[in-house]
């Protein structure tokens, strides 16, 4: 089953850079370079993992986590820092970011950490399925 | 400051040419010597002043005290002389006036005034009566001298001439010391007489040693040829002759400096005798009556000397330390500047650093991601699958995209403000951690490593991680200083204010004075060619900064090198630091 990958980051370059490889890695990889145009394409479609920038001119990437995670707190996101500092890690994994990332990325660990936020998201959405079928054989007793 | 400091104070070796364009204002030596010759002259030529003031009013006051004194005996001793002849003379002419002539020539009657004469006024010593043609018609006295013919001699005629004469003191016909008087007497309006009268010198000698004279003071008489007429105490003989010239004639009282010998010179005061040819001397030695101005001039003199000594001394004393104060400001002063200079340069180097990784980064991460597309489509495209060389120039621009991508997070490593995790941990330990990596490397190059823990240290507030890199860090960067067989001593030592101590020391090559001050600075090396990225003695740097130390860096070429870091030893005494 492909991933389906949503890339936020403002260089434009860049993003269709890794998307193309990603989707040569065979997976679904829709790209944006508007963080609030982001937010949107998260509430509309539903991805496995997002991949998110954390520093994008006028907006912090942090910001854009709470965001996701206030609608999707299901969403597995991993942040891309040029940047990375301690601090700012750890804030992003209490915030419930999945992993962090240092740029250049390694192509094939950031294609791990897919797989792993796939598998994740997975269980989640299984979990979910359980939950809801649960409900059902509880409260629609034939 | 101690006394030795204010005698050859600290600024006198300061280096003048560190002062760079503004030299005369660090030549601590010249402020020195205008400070202190303007003290010095301001204090001393006001004494000065008042020193030659007070010496010369001083001595003209004296000189002319002594002049009046002298001219005071000198007039006093001239009145008693003229008064004592004046008497004598006078009672000879009341004789001549009330007594008939011609009895004189009665020898009785003769007799008779010599005794009223010596009862009365004393010293007569004999009487006579000489007729115009100076023979003696009459005679009394213990000499016989009846008969004997005075026609010729000068006195006879002075006295014929002027009516009165008084000689000066002389030996004569008798051999012991006197002097004559002689008045003219007119028997008739043609014929006269003269009427002669000796006298014993010892009244007259009296009133000159009666005279109440200062010690070293002489007086006495001497006559119009300058020969001494009285005993003198130490101007010579009676009847020999003065060492020095007459004075010009003055019936009136004179005093004037008179050179007496080469090295003698006195005030002498004198007055010519009017209607004898006696000149009255009362001679002074000058070095006596200045006796008193020059004890007094001595006394100005040493203590002029001790206030000079003084005030030198103590205008020394304060221009050294004026001087001192304000070179251990100014060093003071630049010694901070420099360091403020330092912490600036490093600061925004880190925010540089920082900044130029960070923009670099995304360049970085798409070189990375466009020369991975590269790899590939080479790769899932059968042309290229089997081209090795294009695979080998997309894997080494890759590689480069990882090597720059070190090197930016090294940097910014440098620049990072992360939490510092404090926890206690024994200096010691630590030490030992960081050697237990590199006892290896010590053993194969037979490095001798000593660790000097002084036993009075326990344990210190700090982060172990960073403490443990900045000397890791210091001490690989010794070995790679040493040659194989070298010493190296870590050492820990209790500071001031609550620190630690820390230093890493080695005897390798040393760095030159040149390369010191930028050692710290990011990408400075002088390792280029083997490889080094001139970043891990800033990111020790920046360590130490983190952990509220601060560093400092000792060396010498050929000698070694000495790192030392203070920690303190709880945070809370960070922020002093």
């Amino acid at each position: 089953m492909a991933e389906k990958v949503l890339l936020v980051d403002d260089e434009k370059e860049f993003v269709e850079g890794l998307a193309e490889r990603m989707e040569l890695r065979g997976m679904n990889v829709d790209t944006c370079t508007n963080p609030e145009k982001a937010l949107d394409m998260v509430n509309a479609d539903s991805y496995d993992a997002i991949i998110l920038d954390l520093q994008m001119p006028g907006v912090d990437g942090i910001e854009v986590l709470k965001h996701i995670k206030k609608n999707n707190p299901e969403m597995q996101v991993i942040l891309l820092s040029g940047h990375a500092t301690v601090e700012k890690g750890i804030e992003a994994m209490k915030l419930g970011a999945m992993d962090f990332v240092e740029k250049p990325a390694d192509i094939d660990v950031l294609t791990e950490k897919i797989k792993k936020a796939q598998a994740r998201k997975m269980i989640l959405v299984e979990k979910e399925t359980e939950k809801k079928v649960k409900d059902i054989i509880e409260h629609k007793g034939w | 400051m101690l006394l030795k400091g204010l005698f050859k104070p600290e600024f006198w070796n300061a280096d003048k040419k560190s002062a760079g364009p503004y030299k005369s204002l660090f030549d601590y030596q010249r402020i020195w010597r205008l400070c202190f010759v303007i003290l010095v002259v301001v204090s001393l030529v006001p004494l000065f002043i008042l020193a030659f003031i007070d010496f010369n009013v001083t001595r003209v006051a004296i000189k002319s005290e002594n002049m009046l004194r002298g001219a005071r005996t000198t007039s006093n001793t001239r009145r008693a002389v003229a008064y004592f002849l004046e008497e004598r003379k006078s009672a000879l002419q009341l004789i001549v006036e009330l007594d008939d002539f011609r009895s004189f020539q009665r020898k009785e009657r003769l007799g008779e005034m010599l005794s009223a004469l010596k009862n009365s006024f004393g010293g007569f010593i004999d009487l006579g009566i000489i007729d115009e043609n100076g023979k003696q018609l009459a005679y009394v006295g213990p000499h016989n001298l009846e008969g004997k013919e005075y026609k010729g001699q000068a006195w006879f005629k002075q006295a014929a001439d002027q009516g009165t004469y008084i000689s000066d003191v002389f030996l004569g016909y008798r051999d012991s010391p006197h002097l004559v008087i002689a008045v003219k007497h007119f028997t008739d309006k043609d014929h006269y007489k003269i009427f002669r009268a000796t006298l014993d010198t010892t009244k007259f000698n009296g009133i000159l040693s009666s005279l109440d004279l200062s010690e070293g003071a002489d007086a006495f008489l001497v006559n119009t040829a300058g020969i001494i007429q009285t005993p003198s105490k130490w101007n010579g003989d009676v009847f020999s002759k003065i060492s020095f010239g007459l004075p010009e004639k003055s019936f009136r009282t004179k005093v004037k400096k008179i050179q007496l010998k080469k090295d003698l010179s006195a005030i002498v005061g004198y007055a010519y005798i009017e209607g004898t040819p006696f000149i009255i001397m009362v001679v002074k030695p000058e070095a006596e009556l200045m006796g008193a101005w020059q004890r007094s001039r001595d006394t100005l003199t040493w203590i002029s000397s001790i206030s000079v000594a003084v005030i030198l001394l103590v205008m020394w004393a304060v221009a050294s330390y004026m001087v001192d104060r304000i070179y251990i400001a100014d060093m003071t002063r630049s010694k901070l500047l420099q360091q403020m200079e330092h912490h600036n340069r490093m600061a925004s180097i880190g925010r540089l650093a920082a900044g130029v990784a960070h923009e670099i980064n995304n360049p970085l991460a798409i070189i990375n991601e466009k020369a991975g597309l590269l790899k590939d489509l080479f790769t899932f495209s059968e042309a290229y699958n089997a081209d090795e060389r294009i695979f080998g120039l997309v894997d080494s621009v890759i590689g480069s995209v990882e090597r720059c991508g070190r090197i930016t997070k090294r940097l910014l490593g440098f620049s990072r403000q992360d939490d510092v995790e404090l926890r206690p941990v024994l200096p010691k330990m630590v030490v030992d951690t960081v050697l237990s990596f590199l006892n290896k490397e010590a053993e194969y190059r037979s490095i001798d490593v000593s660790v000097d823990v002084q036993p009075c240290i326990f344990e210190i507030v700090t982060d172990r991680g960073k403490l443990e890199q900045v000397l890791l860090n210091l001490i690989s960067n010794a070995f790679q200083a040493m040659k194989d067989g070298g010493a190296l001593q870590v050492a820990v030592a209790k500071g001031d204010k609550g620190r630690l101590d820390f230093s890493v020391k080695d005897d390798g090559c040393g760095i030159p004075a040149t390369d010191l001050k930028k050692i710290f600075e990011p990408f400075y090396s002088t390792k280029k060619q083997a490889g080094g990225t001139g970043l891990g003695l800033s990111i020790t740097y920046g360590l130490v900064q983190d952990l509220g130390g601060s560093m400092t860096v000792e060396s010498e070429v050929g000698e070694g090198t000495k790192f030392s870091f203070s920690l303190p030893v709880s945070p809370k005494n960070k922020g002093e630091g």
